[in-house]
């Protein structure tokens, strides 16, 4: 049952560059995933995880399972890949490679998340590798071939030094399983710790590995954009909760001070570097990148005092509520540059005029992102920050979890000045030549917009209905 | 059937076959397809396991194994030459215009028997045991290799390939006996078998017997193309007809890396001589590694770049005979064989159809013939490593065997930085095909027998990706 989650979308991938009908096969797979998805989760026990062996020395199993993390990612991955399927113009005649790519990576998506060995879980996040890389240099736009081949060697060359973290910290036990993980010696947790941090770091955008990141989703075909900034990313720092924390939690310890200085890297320094940029991808590209620190903030806390209960939930759930956030926004932006031709927020203006159901799940989804209360980021964002002090008692002096919280605060400053600036200049304010003619976005072009509006919505007003399932 | 009789079968079935090439009239790519029909039968027999009434009779059994691990590699060699054959039946438009000039093909009836004859040799050298068989096996596979390089004497590019395979290959053979003399003088004997309970006894000299190992380092280096002794490969490479770099790339390396293991083995298992065997292996991977991968990033010819991507494989599999793994380099070998002929298929057919072996000439390859680009894009998808391909596996292990013996940060860094540098001239040629547009849009054909094979290899490498128990299997893990 857990293998159809996978082999749904591959085989529908398959089927497309066989010659299959492209839209509608690829609407029909992933219909079908969220079916089966939401079947396995109610009825976990149904499922049974799957185990096929595929070596016998060393022992590796293709094996999958739903944890409590990895069933929440799975929600994430699915509600995206159908709202990706919808995303987006596909040009014309393209449509095999469009939709095709956009299962493959899904499909790599739910296999690395529901993978239960190591081995898989890191293969199977390398299964996008290359429909991303031709999807950016094909079909992409602007300086898509530089930011093709900057993601992906940048990626490989993270995946190269994650497999040896992984191949060091699987050493001593030999196994490959999830269920197998152990902390390591002593010894070996500093390197492998570091050899984690720069690895799934560099997959997750951590400062200063961050740089393929923003071009890279801003020339990306939207529905690859969708699936790479809002599930890919994720599963680095499911990594680092999962395998990291298990294997080496010493040597998290060890390099916390440097997490902590990066992720304020992350926050600070590349939200000015957004709030300095002028095209709408392109800010929707660094901010993905700069809220990546708030996550590893919820691993720091994690790392500092592994009893600390917040901080998991806090990570799994921001991690949920901005994949379905940056997921939207780069949804709706790609209408907007449908209907006005041009994403320069200097060219735009008064669309709200022509287009007001786009300018109001615009308005949502960025106040999703700066954390508005009521929606799933704020959710996610408060439970990081009482995190960060939920060690810390009064009269205590402060560490570095706490004063790093502190001034991540002021991230949510930034991200309300350029996500209000460019909600300003894009939708208020008089008509310019752009979008004179602007029609407003139509009934098919709502669906993918509705389904992760109402997503953020609950889940914002609800949380728990997400964070039950972390006792699975 | 006693085991040998193997060998004898194959080059009396060579000699056969030349024989009929000499007598007959026929079209001579009918040879090619004759003879590997026969060593489709010579496999069969190799799967077949051997019946223990007849083991290697006492004579023999001095010079000649007949493990496991000498039928794989034998396997090896068979397929790689099936394969080999199977392409020169295309190629032979290619082939007769570089022979006798026009489109008659009487010149090149013996293009398609000596791999038969390499082939014998190759499978002599999986089951050596000791250094004179070794020797005399090694000879019969570079003779016949020296012929097939130089095959197109109209072309200069082949001729000019066949000169420096002679030369060096001739150098690398003086090496080769005298790092053996050496040998011999220092240990008392040429049985490997030996050698392991010589080196626990201590009746040998040390320095005599480092001098030898040195000198046959070098000779075998030169055959696997490591540094500094894999100055040819480029040239001899991008010279010789495409199915030959084929056969030279896997199966010539492939036999090269199984001797090496061979003949290193018992000095790197013994204290005396173990650390400054794998100090010097190691030293020569990183440097492999570093030349072959740097080496490949600047090129704009497709048969130049597999040429300088090989000699980083072998940069890898130098790490694994370092460290001692010997299966996760006869693993490696086996998903390279895959990976590299699908490689080689695609560009000689290209070579055949578009007279070119530059990048330029896979422009647009995916609208022209998606079956073809796709076969391509994953055979490079697995040549650079990319998880869920065969290719991936080899360097797993072997990546999972120097963190396992502590390899120094160095080494692993330099690997790291070829693992991206490979993704990047890999997938150039993937860019090319996909992203750039053809100069003429027709479509190519696919002779059958090349689109059989390519489904059949790239199926293979997928399969494979995830389930690669079967090779290990045929190692007898």
């Amino acid at each position: 049952m857990l293998l159809a989650l996978i082999l749904i979308p591959f085989l529908a991938a398959i089927g497309i560059l066989g010659g299959l009908p492209a839209r509608l096969t690829a609407v029909i797979a992933s219909l079908a995933n969220i079916l089966v998805a939401t079947y396995a989760l109610s009825c976990p026990a149904c499922c049974d995880g799957f185990s096929l062996q595929v070596l016998a020395d060393p022992k590796i199993n293709l094996s999958l399972g739903i944890t409590g993390i990895s069933a929440i990612m799975l929600i994430l991955s699915v509600i995206v890949t159908l709202a990706a399927v919808y995303s987006g113009k596909c040009p014309e005649g393209r449509e095999k490679l469009w939709f095709s790519s956009t299962l493959f990576i899904a499909a790599g998506a739910i296999g690395a998340f529901l993978s239960t060995d190591v081995f898989f879980f890191y293969a199977f996040h390398e299964l996008a590798l290359i429909p991303t890389f031709l999807m950016i240099g094909i079909l992409g736009r602007g300086d898509r071939k530089e930011a093709a081949w900057k993601i992906t060697i940048y990626l490989a060359f993270g995946s190269i030094i994650l497999l040896a973290g992984l191949l060091m910290a699987t050493m001593h036990t030999g196994s490959f399983a999830f269920s197998d993980l152990t902390a390591i010696p002593a010894s070996d947790q500093n390197t492998v710790a570091l050899l984690l941090i720069i690895g799934f770091g560099t997959l997750v955008s951590l400062f200063p590995l961050h740089n393929w990141a923003a071009p890279a989703y801003a020339s990306a075909p939207t529905p690859v954009a969708m699936l790479h900034a809002g599930v890919m990313k994720k599963f680095g720092l499911y990594g680092l909760l999962v395998i990291g924390m298990k294997v080496a939690p010493q040597g998290m310890l060890h390099w916390l001070p440097w997490i902590c200085v990066l992720l304020l890297g992350n926050i600070i320094w590349v939200g000015l570097v957004t709030i300095n940029q002028k095209r709408l991808d392109l800010m929707l590209g660094n901010s993905s990148v700069m809220h990546m620190g708030y996550i590893f903030l919820a691993i720091a806390a994690l790392a500092a005092n592994p009893a600390n209960s917040i901080a998991e939930p806090a990570a799994v759930l921001l991690m949920f509520a901005h994949g379905i956030s940056i997921a939207l926004l780069f949804s709706l932006t790609s209408l907007v540059e449908q209907k006005t031709g041009t994403l320069e927020i200097s060219q735009l203006g008064g669309l709200a005029k022509k287009a007001p159901a786009l300018a109001f799940l615009f308005g949502l989804a960025g106040m999703a992102s700066i954390g508005l209360p009521g929606l799933a980021n704020f959710a996610g964002e408060v439970m990081v920050f009482f995190a960060g002090f939920a060690d810390w008692t009064p009269g205590e002096s402060m560490d570095w979890v706490q004063i790093t919280t502190i001034i991540a605060l002021w991230g949510v400053v930034i991200s309300a000045v350029y996500m209000l600036r460019a909600f300003r200049n894009t939708f208020q304010g008089p008509l310019v030549k752009a979008t004179e003619n602007a029609a407003d976005i139509h009934y098919c072009e709502k669906i993918p917009a509705y389904i992760l509006a109402v997503t953020l919505l609950v889940v914002g007003i609800y949380p728990k209905i997400i964070l039950q399932f972390l006792s699975l | 059937m006693q085991p040998h009789f193997i060998e004898f079968i194959t080059v009396g079935f060579g000699l056969i076959l030349l024989m009929f090439e000499a007598f007959t009239n026929g079209k001579k790519s009918e040879i090619g397809l004759l003879a590997a029909t026969g060593l489709a039968v010579i496999l069969a027999m190799l799967f077949c396991p051997a019946p223990s009434c007849c083991p290697v009779p006492e004579w023999m059994e001095r010079f000649y194994s007949d493990d496991q691990t000498a039928r794989f590699y034998k396997i090896i060699a068979v397929t790689s030459t099936i394969l080999v054959l199977l392409m020169s039946v295309d190629f032979s438009k290619v082939l007769c215009k570089f022979t006798t000039g026009r489109e008659d093909d009487s010149a090149t009836g013996e293009f398609y028997c000596l791999p038969v004859f390499a082939c014998a040799g190759l499978m002599w050298m999986a089951s050596a045991t000791d250094l004179v068989s070794i020797f005399v096996s090694l000879e019969l596979v570079t003779i016949s290799f020296y012929v097939m390089v130089a095959f197109m004497r109209r072309n200069v590019g082949s001729l000019e390939a066949g000169v420096k395979y002679l030369i060096l290959g001739a150098l690398s053979t003086g090496f080769l006996v005298y790092g053996i003399a050496w040998i011999y003088g220092a240990m008392g004997t040429t049985d490997i078998t030996l050698y392991s309970s010589i080196l626990e006894s201590e009746a040998y000299h040390l320095n005599y017997l480092l001098f030898g190992i040195a000198l046959i380092l070098l000779a075998l280096g030169f055959k696997v193309g490591a540094v500094p002794m894999q100055l040819w490969i480029a040239d001899v490479y991008q010279g010789a007809p495409t199915p030959i770099t084929a056969f030279l790339s896997v199966a010539s390396k492939a036999a090269g890396f199984l001797v090496l293991m061979t003949i290193l083995s018992p000095f790197l298992a013994a204290d005396a001589t173990g650390s400054t065997v794998s100090s010097i292996l190691l030293i020569m991977a990183g440097a492999t590694l570093l030349y072959g991968n740097l080496a490949a990033i600047s090129q704009n010819n497709f048969k130049r770049l597999l040429a300088y991507s090989s000699i980083a494989h072998a940069g890898f599999l130098l790490i694994g005979v370092a460290t001692q793994d010997y299966n996760a380099v006869s693993f490696y070998l086996g998903t390279y064989l895959l990976m590299t002929f699908a490689a080689f298929f695609v560009l000689a057919l290209i070579r055949s159809e578009e007279d070119s072996d530059e990048l330029e000439a896979f422009d647009g390859l995916g609208k022209r013939n998606p079956l073809l680009a796709f076969a391509l894009t994953i055979a490079m998808a697995a040549l650079a490593g990319i998880p869920l391909t065969a290719g991936f596996w080899g360097k797993f292990l072997i990546f999972k065997s120097a963190i396992a013996n502590d390899i120094s940060w160095w080494l692993l860094s330099i690997a790291f930085v070829s693992v991206a540098a490979g993704f990047y001239y890999y997938l150039k040629v993937v860019k090319a095909m996909y992203w750039n547009t053809a100069k003429d849009n027709t479509i190519i054909t696919v002779p059958v027998i090349t689109k059989v094979v390519l489904i059949l290899l790239t199926a293979a490498i997928l399969i494979l990706g995830i389930y690669p128990q079967p090779i290990f299997n045929l190692l007898g893990q």
